[in-house]
């Protein structure tokens, strides 16, 4: 049965007004979501229908989606661009490990905003144009030059990527297609951020709020806030014989949507 | 040794204990129990599993709740396992290897002691308890062993919250698991990392599609793996399905 016969379904009278509001956008949604969906490459269309059916009360508005998802693709542009230039200046990375790391590390990035921008597409939205980025920070930085430098703003990039993502779960909660995709490309960034700390000698995890040794203090705001050591309101050190580093390192935390931009805008120059 | 051997989670998870009473406990001897969780576990088989035939059956549950346990469950593995992974280390451990893995036995027990407490005080009834781990098939002398288990673990773990991601209704929930997910990634990169089949191992094409997604799993094909290294028989069948 395809998507829409399935909505189909469902009648326009079994519903009061407010829950038929939200459930036909929710449709109008999905359907545009059944090309994007057959993408998914694990996840199958019906069953996201049915979980965002049985949720109305956090159907999100195709606009919301795509305003979350054009935010996604600044962030994915910004990666995208770093490691285009980087794996693409002579001298800079070292061949072997470095250079398939990073090679392989900016193939997904270029992944990541072809499928953004075919998914907004595919929802009837625009694609927000590729900024313009300058990775000098006005001169401060010259990572396309200095290895060392190229790394320091992979770490932050990575790091940033992760909480970005998981700050946008609930923002897309309502539509099971998109909340899927967006955990699978956050669970990529983790690794990638993983490897990239690992690279530069450190931990591929974040102990307290350390951005870790060599890295500017410009990028404290990827970070801070890293040092939570209380979740859902149960103080974990006190639930565990982990001491409070081991427990900061166990769980990564969100950045907004507003802390993140404030970090991107440093290298968005239009 | 023969209240370890019977259950390798409980030596560290306190369980009979009401929470309140465990948190008492832990808060004045804390670093004692875990000491004796790790002492205990010193001349462990973990080979041995519980034959208790009155345990031998352990119901996940449904909603929310379901989720939690199932995520409870696999943290419970995961830590079970790292707890025994140091106990006999292999020979020729690097301090990066033993480092990483002190870590990850350290990020799993925090998860699967933070599960405890935050089920414990939502659904002190509902929830699951200790588990009793199988690491039968795992030569805990044998370094590529030990690495190929762990990897293992660690990309069932992010394919596992991936998945449920869309199964939960609690947004708090949703963000909770967002938050491990991404650690779990983490630990699977650097573990790829250490074995070094090739350069690209930690993200590689094997679980990460033309997309750049990574693979996702159902809490059916989750079980389906994780039930041969756990004694007692899970049952998800009223975990919220993808239908």
């Amino acid at each position: 049965m395809s998507l829409i016969k399935f909505l189909d379904q469902f009648n326009d009278e079994e519903l009061d007004s407010e829950a038929k509001d939200k459930f036909l956008s929710r449709k109008d949604a999905l359907g545009k979501l059944t090309d994007f969906s057959k993408k998914l490459a694990l996840s199958a269309i019906p069953l996201g229908a049915m979980a965002a059916l049985s949720t109305p009360a956090k159907a999100q508005s195709t606009e919301d989606l795509i305003g979350v998802l054009n935010y996604a693709l600044t962030l994915e542009h910004l990666e995208n661009e770093f490691y285009a230039m980087g794996n693409s200046a002579s001298g800079l990375i070292p061949s072997g490990k470095d250079a398939d790391i990073f090679m392989q590390i900016g193939k997904h990035e270029q992944q990541h905003v072809d499928f953004l921008i075919d998914t907004i597409d595919t929802l009837g939205g625009t694609p927000i144009e590729k900024p313009t980025f300058d990775f000098t920070v006005g001169g401060a930085f010259d990572p396309f030059n200095v290895y060392g430098q190229f790394l320091a703003l992979s770490q932050a990039f990575e790091d940033t990527g992760v909480r970005a993502y998981k700050g946008q779960a609930p923002a897309v909660q309502g539509v099971p297609q998109v909340l899927t995709a967006a955990l699978a490309i956050h669970s990529v960034e983790a690794r990638h951020a993983s490897e990239v700390r690992r690279l530069r000698g450190l931990k591929g995890w974040i102990t307290q709020d350390n951005r870790g040794e060599g890295m500017p203090e410009a990028t404290q705001a990827v970070y801070n806030g890293e040092d939570q050591t209380s979740q859902l309101g149960v103080e974990v050190t006190s639930v565990t014989d982990v001491d409070a580093d081991g427990v900061t390192e166990a769980w990564d935390e969100f950045l907004t949507m507003d802390e993140v931009t404030t970090i991107a805008s440093l290298f968005i120059t239009s | 040794m023969s209240e370890a051997n019977k259950n390798l989670l409980d030596t560290t998870t306190s369980k009979g204990l009401s929470r309140k009473k465990f948190l008492k406990y832990a808060g004045t001897s804390a670093a004692t129990i875990f000491a004796f969780g790790l002492v205990a576990c010193e001349d462990d088989n973990p080979m041995n599993p519980d034959p208790d035939p009155g345990e031998d059956m352990v119901n996940l549950g449904s909603g929310d709740l379901g989720i939690l346990n199932y995520a409870y469950a696999l943290e419970q593995l995961e830590a079970a396992f790292y707890i025994a992974v140091l106990d006999s280390a292999y020979s020729g451990m690097s301090s990066e290897e033993g480092q990483i893995l002190e870590d990850l036995r350290n990020h799993e027990v925090a998860h699967r002691d933070w599960f405890q407490a935050a089920i414990s005080s939502v659904a002190p009834n509902g929830i699951i308890p200790g588990l009793t781990p199988d690491f039968s098939t795992v030569n805990f002398s044998d370094r590529a062993s030990v690495l190929a288990t762990a990897q293992a673990f660690e990309d069932l773990g992010v394919s596992a919250y991936n998945g449920a991601g869309q199964l939960i209704e609690n947004t708090d929930y949703l963000v909770e698991a967002g938050k491990i997910v991404s650690v779990e990634a983490r630990h699977a990169a650097a573990i790829r990392s250490i074995i070094a089949s090739s350069n690209t191992s930690f993200a590689g094409d094997d679980i990460i599609d033309g997309n750049g997604l990574e693979m996702t799993r159902t809490p059916n094909d989750v079980l389906g793996i994780a039930q041969s290294f756990i004694t007692e028989q899970i049952d998800g069948s009223n975990l919220p399905q993808p239908q």
